[in-house]
């Protein structure tokens, strides 16, 4: 019942309508590898794309992230107040780090958000994350466009430091990083150029006093050193009484007023059309594209109009043409092969 | 110990206490319940409370549905107290409380009652379990954050040394830890860590950021209780209890320069294993609780102060009076026939013993060493309770496996009808269901009649004293007491100041099963899942108030390993919370788990919640402690399948699940082995 019988473009319609109670089905199509689940995806996607739209679709889309156990549960069951107070609908793509074990996955992180069941203005789903740490689930991109159409904020939660936050950063408008005090790791990261500068930095347990202070303090001149003296830096508290979430708040919508939002939302279709495909064709496929940065070079040459399902398209044609490779792409050796 | 000629005792010891955990409804049957234990011998009252006051909330709030006088007795105010000790003469009895959360309530509770019979605060004997860490780690029914609560322990403790000098104000529980799966150096390490959590705060708060005098720690120190467990090895579990003695008197003297001997004894009360008490075949069940007390009764050494023995059909649902009354007849004929009491203790010198005793310690101390690198017990809360799961899962396993052996379970299977079964209440006590509508009444009409003035000023007291760190909780406790405030208030009052609290679950560390005992299960998880076309989602929930999550835990890290994606969320779930994320997760089946009581209420409004969230279609399937009638009920209603703790083959639960999901959504009809 909740497979591929339903319909990707009637679902696409009614999230366009921002019918939220579409969400739940939008989700298992998008995450279903049934045979035509992937055509009626692709019908979806289009249906929600920035030409069905009329524009880029609405949504905030944020992206948090950061070690385990810094308290980015507690930190967004705030957040997630924060917005519903201020009159906006979340989804939350929970990606939870638990390694998977036997294909098997314990998703936990649902508990530690907390959120009113009876308002239908906020969608939790919670998926497992991929091979390594960090990393997004296989249909986080999909789902995070699927959402951005009907929801005003959708929020992608990872666990991870170093890594995470550059997929997370191919998805979302606004990258959040939370660190919490006297654990070095994001600082020394910074420091040696292993992981972006995110757009916004939150320090956790502000409660602690000084200790937070001295964080904010050393994350503020780690940023002055690389040149990035403005990305807000912002302590917050998640116990009662909550400390700078508001302020956080106001930090994610300056971000995103102040963004080229088509221009990141464009480099995101691109980078979800590329994920797609390497998912699809593997390194294979890759190589026949002559490399990363080679297929990312030439997906920033097409027409930006184009949507998530034709981009895919276009990059398996380039690599069946040859793409100037010196191997053709065989089978697919997608991860469902078999 | 000095040489006698004579291998006995001038005189014969005294009997430990006997006391029979009872309480049932409302306060007026659990004190006629009561009055009748005391006649029949019973020599102190242990107090069994429902789920709603031993979490806070009255019999009139949402969470209280269903099960409301289920577990124990509703006590929703002092005029509930003052029914159910109603007759007992305080200043000779010695009642233990099984209460954690909402402690300092019921001991102010129990204070103002004693206070109306005349009875002076100091004469008071007793014990109020009061022992957080271990609801964060296996019992479930916390209420306030960790911070919150050690700091709620601390001023009981505070409170009782100085005004309640008789009162045992924590009894550190290793009990629960057993029931959660807890090896014995588990059980002995975490407790001993849980002790050391409680007293460096109750060190700290009393000093004031000075060191309190080695006097007034030392009567701290000899205030603290333990209660313990006694699983059906007993040679093992009274090696267990000796060496606690051992690792505790180390304790006073090293860590909190006790100086005095009888300070530093070991003083603990045990209610003997229920985990491994059986459904199939329950009368095996009294063999094991006798040699449980043994356990805890066979060594002068290592004495129990006080006993109460679980009846033999715990594993079918709550006892009836009847049933307690032949456990307790068990600790009578220990103590009054038997010579037990007539020895030293007979382990001095044994080889064996002191070397058992000599194996746990140095395994306790590995483990203790390992908490207190993690920052203490408190820090370690995520540490332990991973560590649980993972010994109940290689318990189970062993199971399974034909390892460890259960009579009348996995061996020895072959039975004749029991006729103690057999009459028309299935043997079990089932509470009458029109008591939570009662108690529904009766406390709006408490709150409607109260002066409004004294017991809104009491609550804003309350609430001062809770933000105000620098003030002892129990004064302004039993002000609200004597107001007139409610269980519900008291405990809101408190979250408001606190926050609320979710432990963790400790499912995500749990090893895996080795594989060749899933690997079937595996192979067709997969096969179910590409013809759904996701992997198979499986929603583990647990409605109500009920804590007691080993059950649950279990059979989500085992669908883990079988392949599936389980959603656990952990205890304390309302209907519309689980039916929220059935839909919103996408899962494919539900799973619910119930040990209270309470799923005749519970499970057809979870069941009402889905229809409301538009998947009546996905299966629902049950496991707790049901009577078979009861399980028929549910299936009509609309359950998939109902288990019991005859069930004990989880993999075969998982094939079973497999299964009704395959044919369910129609993509398999004819599945399994």
């Amino acid at each position: 019942m909740t497979q591929a019988s339903a319909e990707g473009r009637e679902l696409g319609a009614r999230l366009r309508e921002r019918d939220l109670t579409a969400a739940p089905a939008a989700l298992n199509l998008v995450e279903s590898r049934a045979p035509g689940a992937r055509e009626q995806t692709a019908q979806l996607l289009a249906a929600v794309s920035p030409a069905a739209l009329g524009g880029e679709a609405g949504a905030h889309v944020v992206g948090l992230t950061g070690p385990p156990g810094v308290g980015k549960s507690s930190l967004l069951s705030r957040l997630v107040a924060g917005w519903r107070s201020r009159g906006r609908t979340v989804a939350v793509l929970a990606v939870d780090p638990t390694s998977r074990r036997s294909g098997g996955a314990l998703l936990g992180d649902r508990a530690r958000i907390e959120a009113d069941p009876s308002d239908p203005s906020v969608f939790i789903r919670s998926s497992a994350a991929g091979e390594r740490m960090g990393g997004l689930a296989p249909a986080t991109r999909a789902a995070a466009s699927a959402l951005a159409a009907a929801f005003e904020v959708v929020v992608i939660e990872t666990v991870g430091v170093g890594q995470s936050e550059t997929e997370v950063a191919d998805v979302a408008d606004t990258v959040t990083v939370v660190v919490q005090p006297a654990s070095g790791d994001v600082l020394q990261f910074l420091k040696a150029g292993i992981m972006e500068i995110p757009d916004v930095l939150v320090v956790t347990k502000a409660d602690l006093g000084r200790v937070a202070t001295r964080a904010v303090a050393d994350l503020h001149a780690a940023l002055r050193s690389l040149g990035s003296a403005q990305t807000p830096v912002i302590a917050v508290s998640s116990v009662a009484p909550p400390v700078g979430v508001e302020e956080l708040l106001d930090a994610l919508q300056a971000h995103r007023q102040a963004l080229d939002l088509p221009a990141r939302r464009l480099r995101a279709r691109r980078m979800h059309a590329l994920a797609d495909f390497i998912a699809e064709h593997g390194e294979r496929g890759l190589r026949a594209l002559r490399g990363r940065r080679e297929a990312e070079r030439w997906l920033s040459e097409l027409d930006p109009g184009l949507d998530v399902p034709t981009l895919e398209r276009e990059l398996a044609q380039r690599a069946a043409a040859g793409g100037g490779s010196m191997e053709q792409v065989g089978e697919p050796v997608g991860p469902g092969g078999g | 110990m000095a040489e006698t000629s004579s291998p006995r005792l001038p005189e014969p010891d005294r009997p430990w206490m006997m006391r029979t955990y009872a309480g049932h409804s409302d306060a007026q049957r659990s004190n006629e319940l009561y009055r009748r234990n005391l006649e029949k011998g019973q020599t102190g009252l242990s107090i069994a409370f429902d789920l709603p006051t031993q979490t806070g909330y009255d019999p009139d709030h949402e969470l209280a549905r269903g099960e409301v006088g289920k577990v124990g007795v509703s006590i929703a105010h002092e005029g509930d107290m003052r029914t159910l000790l109603d007759g007992i003469p305080l200043d000779q009895m010695n009642t233990s409380m099984t209460i954690n959360a909402t402690a300092a309530w019921l001991l102010a509770l129990y204070i103002v009652a004693a206070e109306e019979q005349g009875v002076a605060e100091r004469q008071l004997q007793g014990t109020t379990q009061n022992d957080i860490l271990k609801e964060y780690l296996s019992r479930g029914t916390y209420a306030f954050p960790p911070g919150p609560s050690m700091r709620l322990i601390a001023d009981t403790i505070a409170y009782t040394v100085e005004h309640v000098p008789k009162w045992n104000p924590i009894n550190i529980c290793s009990y629960h830890l057993q029931e959660a799966g807890a090896t014995p150096v588990q059980e002995i390490a975490y407790a001993i860590g849980n002790a050391i959590a409680v007293l460096d705060a109750v060190r700290e708060r009393l000093g004031g950021g000075e060191a309190p005098s080695d006097e007034l720690m030392g009567s701290v120190f000899g205030r603290i209780s333990f209660f313990v467990n006694a699983g059906v090895r007993f040679v093992e579990e009274h090696a267990k209890l000796r060496a606690m003695a051992r690792l505790w008197d180390e304790l006073g003297r090293e860590r909190y320069g006790v100086s005095d001997d009888k300070q530093r004894r070991f003083r603990y009360g045990v209610q003997v294993n229920s985990l491994g008490l059986t459904e199939a075949q329950p009368e095996n069940n009294v063999y094991r609780i006798a040699l449980e007390a043994l356990a805890v009764t066979l060594g002068r050494g290592a004495r129990a102060r006080a006993l109460q023995l679980p009846a033999w059909n715990e594993a079918l649902g709550l006892p009836r009076p009847w049933d307690q009354q032949w456990s307790l007849r068990l600790q009578q004929v220990l103590a009054y026939e038997t010579d037990l009491l007539e020895y030293p203790d007979i382990f001095e010198g044994s080889k064996v013993m002191d070397g058992l005793v000599e194996e746990l310690v140095e395994g306790a101390r590995g483990e203790m060493q390992r908490v207190a690198e993690l920052g203490g017990a408190v820090e370690a809360v995520d540490y332990m309770k991973a560590a649980l799961v993972e010994s109940h899962r290689e318990r189970w396993r062993r199971i399974e496996a034909g390892e460890l052996t259960v009579v009348g379970m996995n061996r020895f299977t072959s039975t004749e009808p029991s006729p103690l079964t057999a009459a028309g209440d299935g043997g079990i006590l089932v509470v009458d269901p029109a008591v939570e509508a009662r108690q529904r009444e009766a406390v709006a009409r408490w709150r409607a009649e109260r002066d409004q003035d004294a017991a809104r000023t009491a609550l804003e007291q309350l609430a001062q004293a809770a933000r105000d760190e620098s003030q002892n909780i129990m004064p302004a406790t039993i002000a609200a007491a004597r107001a007139g405030v409610t269980t519900g208030e008291w405990a809101q009052t408190l979250r408001d100041a606190f926050g609320e609290y979710r432990a963790p679950t400790g499912v995500g560390e749990a090893a895996a099963v080795s594989s060749s005992d899933v690997a079937e299960l595996r192979a067709e998880v997969e096969r179910v899942s590409e013809l759904l076309g996701r992997r198979l989602k499986f929603l583990v929930g647990k409605p109500g108030l009920d804590g007691h999550s080993n059950g649950a835990e279990q059979i989500a890290v085992r669908a883990r390993d079988a392949g599936m994606e389980v959603v656990y969320e952990g205890i304390r779930l309302t209907p519309t919370q689980i039916a929220n994320s059935a839909a919103q997760e996408g899962v494919h089946v539900v799973g619910l788990s119930i040990l209270s009581g309470s799923h005749a209420e519970l499970i057809p409004a979870v069941l009402a919640a889905l229809r409301a969230a538009g998947i009546e279609d996905v299966p629902v399937v049950v496991g707790g402690i049901i009577p078979e009638a009861d399980a028929a009920a549910l299936r009509e209603a609309g359950v998939a399948a109902v288990y019991t703790p005859k069930d004990w083959d989880l993999n075969r639960m998982m094939r079973d699940i497999i299964t009704l999901v395959g044919v369910r959504y129609g993509v398999d009809t004819a599945v399994g082995a």
